[in-house]
């Protein structure tokens, strides 16, 4: 009789601790999924998605946006542009290392202040050397260092993407215009793609990134610039709601050497067009067969 | 008879001009994508950047609102008008104190001209506004003027397409000090403190 009703005290004590301590191990789960709204799991994918509900999308992002930071933004859905196909290229014989491309990139791609995050991570290289390895990034010093040149690394857009072919829920994807988007809410947050990118050119948030309600770009694009959910991978978008629009991108504009080319492919008289026909061209990790977009030039 | 057949064609015109004004509306930058010019059909205008050092000087004073006050060049030299230039840098005075000059086995008066602070040199004699200044660094940077008018050298602001707006680029002065032309060594901005980037020390060069 004692026995059984101390075996039941038991049982009943283990399952108390049991679904105590199960409650406690989820409790980050709980706390991240209560930022998620309903319709936010239940929406299908992008590429499902009719004008009338991306419209419905953009104006509820809008609202969210307003409610958790307190800012009026405009969130666009802008489409690659028909007889437009985009390529970047960049003159390593001018570029300084000054990182005022990824400050520019920091501010318009609205990324988290703590981590100074950015699309572009400028490498100090050894002057002979291509080895991406073997370049730091946190060089603290006077730049041009004697010695050195500087690498700006971002999102090469490539043809053959291994990142987009390594995503088991297909939620980055190449666009027409050649740009690589990611669909962030429908991005699972596995990594696979950061991991797969031979250029280090994809980022995670670890955290919702935390930017000063008056530092918000407002103008911003659902699959580019917009503010980030927590737990998905985010990457440079050739700032296509500002290309798509004919704009510029950030980085360009912010270089004081003029180092960065940008255009249309298929225009021949663009100046990425004249780069790539008359300049010592070099692709990063060409070997790779990634074919891709961004490339290196020389003066001389 | 001559009347009528001038009003019938004055409300042609009328009707033609009024149909134009619509075709020219609907070309508006407002219109949906597919009604624009294509990308590449160039509308917008490509204008080059004037920076205020050619036509002004910085005191190295403030100004009431905390900016640095500049100088027009006229303000001092309409009134004075030196009529030699000096041979060295040592001379200057004023303003133009300290200035350091680094730019080749270049003198004040290669591309200076004396007693006219508006104007420039060229090489084979003739003066040019300041404000054309490209022109005169052109004489001797001719690939770095190739370059710039392919668009691969300068750096722009504004619009790759222009079928949809323009564009401003940079002057040479812009980013050039004409007299110490080379880049000076700068602190870089906005160091990376990402996720598995910042490496322990012992491990930079691993």
């Amino acid at each position: 009789m004692s026995g059984s009703t101390r075996r039941v005290a038991l049982k009943v004590l283990g399952g108390t601790l049991g679904a105590g301590a199960f409650a406690y191990a989820g409790q980050p789960v709980a706390q991240w999924a209560a930022g998620i709204s309903l319709t936010e799991t239940l929406r299908r994918h992008y590429k499902e998605l009719t004008a009338d509900e991306i419209a419905q999308l953009l104006r509820r992002l809008e609202a969210e946006t307003k409610k958790e930071h307190g800012v009026d933004v405009r969130i666009e859905d802008v489409p690659a542009q028909e007889g437009v196909s985009f390529a970047y290229a960049l003159n390593l014989s001018v570029c300084i290392g000054c990182r005022k491309c990824a400050e520019a990139c920091h501010h318009e791609n609205n990324h988290d202040r703590r981590t100074n995050n950015s699309y572009i991570r400028v490498l100090e290289m050894e002057q002979g050397s291509f080895d991406l390895e073997r370049g730091t990034a946190d060089y603290d010093h006077a730049v041009p260092a004697p010695g050195k040149y500087y690498m700006p690394v971002q999102c090469h857009q490539c043809d053959d993407a291994p990142c987009v072919k390594v995503c088991p829920v297909e939620a980055t994807w190449k666009e027409k215009d050649g740009i690589v988007v990611v669909d962030y809410d429908w991005c699972i947050g596995c990594r696979y793609c950061e991991a797969a990118c031979p250029y280090h050119a994809r980022r995670f948030n670890w955290r919702k990134p935390e930017i000063p309600a008056e530092e918000i770009n407002p103008v911003q694009g659902l699959l580019s610039n917009r503010i980030r959910p927590q737990g998905v991978v985010e990457k440079c978008t050739f700032c296509l709601h500002r290309t798509r629009k004919g704009l510029l991108p950030a980085c360009l504009e912010a270089c004081p050497t003029g180092a960065r080319v940008f255009g249309n492919l298929l225009d021949p008289k663009s100046p990425i067009r004249w780069v790539l026909e008359n300049k010592r061209v070099y692709i990063l990790k060409e070997e790779l067969g990634t074919r891709p977009r961004f490339f290196y030039f020389f003066d001389e | 008879m001559l009347g009528a057949a001038g009003a019938k064609r004055a409300a042609v015109h009328r009707v033609l001009f009024l149909a134009s004004i619509v075709v020219l509306a609907a070309c508006g930058r407002d219109q949906p994508r597919a009604l624009r010019p294509p990308p590449g059909a160039a509308t917008g205008s490509v204008r080059i950047h004037e920076p205020a050092r050619l036509t002004s000087i910085e005191t190295g004073e403030l100004d009431a609102l905390g900016r640095p006050a500049r100088v027009a060049c006229a303000t001092c030299h309409t009134l004075r008008t030196p009529a030699q230039l000096p041979t060295t840098v040592d001379e200057l005075d004023e303003f133009h104190q300290g200035l350091r000059f680094a730019h080749g086995d270049l003198s004040c008066a290669s591309c200076h001209v004396a007693g006219d602070q508006r104007s420039l040199r060229l090489a084979d004699g003739s003066a040019i506004d300041m404000r054309d200044a490209m022109s005169l660094c052109r004489q001797c940077h001719g690939p770095q003027h190739r370059d710039y008018e392919r668009g691969s050298h300068g750096g722009m602001t504004g619009h790759w397409d222009l079928s949809v707006g323009d564009r401003t680029r940079n002057h040479c002065v812009d980013c050039h000090d004409p007299h110490v032309p080379a880049f000076q060594p700068t602190l870089p901005v906005l160091p990376p403190r990402d996720h598995g980037l910042t490496r322990e020390p012992s491990r930079r060069n691993h």
